[in-house]
């Protein structure tokens, strides 16, 4: 049904591309971060919540995109292909596909952790399974996120008590909404860089309640920063953007503050684990809950991943992608970058 | 143990020497004495003997987590540290432990080491079963020895001066030479009587700064005086009560293996402290290093060793005369009570002066510089006259400014996951420069390029990754990297040929093909340069 090419997974049958990563003439796209939706292809189907968050991230290439609500199916030369939650980000949808009475599914990225920006992943049964394994390693297990959200308030608090400003760096799409989602906002007034601020008004526009923020650069104007939070992509980081705030504690949100060198790598005064890809308890009940016997590994530690899985008894195999030398922290920063123009925003 | 690891994540999680002494303040001056002296201890760098071997720990690791050994491997490469993986990989229990650190280092760590394998297993188990959040992961710090925090020896110094009340230097003089933790220790610590019960101490060391500015900067070069800069082991020389103490800057008691050194020492008068450099030394001559290094880890030394590599120890300095602590008197006083100890010494003694260079201006000082390979040196050391002997590194009064290092260009054929804040990434590297159509691994380099040109290779390495032999992957052999090092030496251990001291990475060469890397021919020219 679907095979690796040098754009990305490819279905033969149906003539369109999962998530290429150069142009093709048809792309169904799982989400809108930048390692899966990608530029310059000749018409997009992605999922109805998507729509808006990849019409904005594709700007002048958008104008072939279609979408489609989550369960529906349309059948491309012949193969029956529907969306179904995530729960990655806002429109996040894992891909199925059926052609003569076989069903793929592509996960795209995804968590099974209850997220309340976005629609909850969904187990979707099928034959061949294609999973992420960004977090593939039993050294990933996420914190319960009531607990990593008491700990980020009590951080900004304590700041906030101290007379600084609290910068907390996260993915501007994504990321950043589901940690607005969690904030205290009794503590203090929440500041968004642009990059970030775009992003959430069409979280809120999608129907997504956050709390009230302001953007970050008419805040200082007024000065008004006293005890903030301000939530920026991490790019921000050194930049003279940052200056201008002052006294500042920073902190980073992400799954790889899990492990201690890459906190200290990131030069953060905190690092919160908080991710919105699967764990490895995750993946594993994931993989189960599809009931396939087949699965393809991609992104992230492929090689730990296939080995359990095969132990497991399962047909398993790795796939490339053209993320797969990189699996740290940097891929997804440059993954980002594109959203990010440098923090004049 | 709670407390403990409640100073550590305060340490850990600041930059500022201001808020790490608060922290330091606050869990001295409220921990319970006993407490105190061990995290005193672990905070300036002793640690227990190894406790549990490795691989018994990792297995039993991986055991109370479910996960295979590959599988343990595998997250060992990317968390970089086995405290760590085991803290992330064994399930956490709701239990808590009520118990302080002297507690838990008294008996569930340090009795480790006397138990049997299935006692010690078990023994962890329960640690493991006990201990929540980051006190476990302290404790298994503890356990595999890596415990490491970020503050200076100063820093502690600083703190116990402040909970005190006894001199910052005091309590640096107290914490030098041997004692063992405990309770009393700390309570004699930080008392305010004035005896010092310990009679084989030595002073804290004096280091020098590196001098990266012209040496013209330093003012008149009448004003200081110039030795060269051995290749050795920095020593303290006790003498006392008709005894000797040889002690290394790593504060370790050389006792016994150094017995021609120890022995020229009994001639030296009661109350003599001198500073100087260990050296392997024939014919009025330093040896190379890894001569030396053949001495260095003998508890007891043969006949053979003693005459194939013999030692000596070259005294730049005098740190007490009769008694008497002379270190606030000007260097070159001092450097005088020097000469006058040593000179008197009998023929044949493995205790001499190293000698002060003749220089007129800075013009001959560099010229001098020049030619520290050959005088075996790394290159000289300037210390201001007036100067008074201080503690630790400082700018201003002495300065090592060594010789430009020795660069060849070699290309990465192996790169292996580093550890701390690196962990994860590929950052470990082995170079082969070329002999024909072959490459011969000659040098391991760890540092050198900034976090940025870290990435890039990391990406490099993972993208053209040839093989994988556990955690080490042999790469495509494309990238070229100019590595220094101070020293080159024939060695039969080493497939080149060769053996470098201190190589690291000066740059990244990209504009140069694998083709154009040094070859073993111009490498070993170097050997005779």
């Amino acid at each position: 049904m679907l095979r690796t090419t040098d754009r990305g997974l490819y279905c033969e049958a149906g003539d369109f591309h999962i998530d290429p990563w150069a142009p093709v003439a048809r792309a169904v796209v799982t989400h809108a971060h930048g390692d899966h939706l990608t530029w310059a292809c000749e018409s997009y189907l992605v999922s109805e919540t998507g729509a808006a968050v990849s019409r904005e991230r594709l700007g002048v290439w958008g104008a072939g995109l279609e979408s489609m609500p989550y369960g529906d199916t349309r059948t491309i030369n012949g193969v029956r292909v529907s969306f179904h939650p995530a729960g990655h980000i806002l429109g996040s949808a894992q891909v199925r596909l059926e052609y003569r009475g076989e069903v793929w599914v592509v996960s795209g990225d995804y968590k099974t952790d209850p997220d309340p920006t976005c629609a909850p992943w969904e187990p979707v049964r099928c034959h061949t399974f294609i999973t992420e394994s960004t977090f593939g390693l039993p050294i990933y297990r996420w914190p319960s996120q009531q607990q990593v959200f008491a700990e980020i308030n009590a951080w900004w608090a304590a700041n906030a008590a101290a007379g600084q400003v609290s910068l907390l760096c996260a993915y501007a799409l994504g990321k950043a909404q589901r940690l607005l989602a969690g904030l205290d906002p009794s503590i203090g007034p929440i500041l968004t860089h642009g990059a970030v601020e775009r992003m959430t008004a069409l979280y809120r526009s999608g129907g997504v309640a956050l709390p009230a923020t302001r953007f970050a650069s008419d805040a200082l104007r007024e000065k008004a920063i006293g005890g903030a939070m301000v939530i920026a992509p991490p790019s921000v980081t050194g930049s003279t953007w940052l200056r201008r705030f002052g006294d500042v504690r920073t902190a980073f949100a992400s799954g790889w503050m899990r492990v201690r060198g890459a906190r200290r790598r990131r030069g953060v005064d905190a690092g919160f684990t908080l991710s919105d890809h699967v764990d490895w308890p995750q993946l594993l009940a994931a993989v189960d809950a599809t009931g396939a016997q087949r699965v393809w590994v991609t992104h992230g530690f492929t090689g730990p991943v296939v080995q359990w899985l095969t132990g497991r008894g399962l047909d398993a195999r790795a796939i490339a992608t053209r993320w797969e030398g990189e699996r740290d922290d940097a891929a997804v920063d440059a993954a980002e970058s594109d959203a990010t123009p440098e923090a004049s925003a | 143990m709670r407390q403990f690891a409640a100073l550590y994540d305060a340490i850990d999680a600041s930059t500022a020497t201001s808020s790490k002494v608060a922290a330091l303040v606050d869990f001295l001056s409220s921990a319970p004495v006993a407490d105190a002296a061990w995290a005193v201890a672990f905070l300036v760098g002793r640690r227990p003997k190894r406790l549990v071997k490795t691989p018994d720990l990792r297995a039993w690791a991986g055991e109370a987590a479910g996960v295979p050994p590959w599988l343990f491997e595998e997250c060992y490469a990317q968390a970089g540290d086995l405290a760590e993986t085991i803290t992330l990989l064994v399930p956490e229990s709701e239990a808590h432990d009520n118990e302080g650190l002297a507690w838990w280092v008294e008996h569930r760590l340090l009795p480790l080491q006397s138990l049997e394998p299935s006692d010690q297993r078990a023994m962890l188990f329960e640690t493991w079963r006990t201990l929540g959040g980051s006190a476990r992961f302290v404790f298994n710090k503890l356990l595999t020895g890596a415990f490491r925090v970020g503050v200076s020896d100063g820093l502690v110094v600083r703190a116990l001066a402040q909970v005190s009340g006894v001199s910052a230097e005091t309590i640096a003089h107290r914490l030098m030479g041997q004692w063992e933790p405990s309770a009393e220790w700390y309570t004699r610590l930080v008392g305010t009587e004035t005896t010092d019960a310990d009679w084989s101490r030595p002073y804290p060391f004096f280091l020098a700064y590196p001098l990266d500015a012209e040496p013209s900067s330093l003012g008149e070069v009448g004003e200081w005086q110039v030795e060269w800069k051995w290749d050795g082991i920095r020593c303290q020389l006790v003498r006392r009560r008709g005894r000797t103490f040889l002690w290394s800057r790593g504060e370790e008691l050389l006792a016994g293996r150094f017995p021609e050194v120890e022995s020229s020492a009994e001639w030296l008068p009661d109350g003599t402290v001198l500073d100087g450099e260990l050296l392997a030394w024939r014919d009025g001559k330093p040896l190379p290093f890894t001569e030396l290094q053949r001495r260095i880890n003998r508890k007891t030394v043969g006949k053979k060793l003693l005459a194939d590599v013999p030692c000596a120890l070259l005294v730049y300095d005098c740190l007490e005369v009769n008694g008497r602590d002379v270190r606030a008197e000007p260097m070159q006083l001092r450097r005088e009570h020097a000469e006058a100890l040593v000179r008197v010494l009998p023929g044949g003694a493995t205790i001499g002066l190293s000698p002060m260079l003749d220089v007129a201006d800075w013009a001959t000082v560099r010229a001098s510089r020049s030619d520290s390979r050959r005088e075996h040196a790394e290159g000289l050391m300037l210390k201001r006259r007036s100067s008074p002997y201080g503690v630790g590194r400082r700018a201003g009064d002495w300065y090592k400014w060594k010789v430009n290092p020795l660069t060849v260009d070699a290309v990465l054929v192996y790169a292996q996951a580093g550890h701390g804040r690196r962990a994860g990434l590929f950052t470990d590297y082995t170079f082969a420069i070329r002999d024909g159509e072959a490459l011969v691994p000659f040098a391991k380099a760890y540092s050198g390029l900034t976090d940025a040109e870290i990435r890039q290779v990391d990406k490099f390495v993972r993208n053209n990754t040839l093989e994988k032999f556990g955690p080490v992957r042999t790469v495509k052999p494309e990238l070229v990297f100019e590595l220094a090092f101070e020293g080159i030496q024939r060695s039969t251990r080493h497939k080149s040929g060769i053996a470098v001291r201190f190589p690291r990475i000066a740059r990244w060469r990209q504009d140069k093909p694998a083709h154009e890397a040094d070859t073993l021919d111009t490498v070993k020219a170097l050997l005779d340069a």
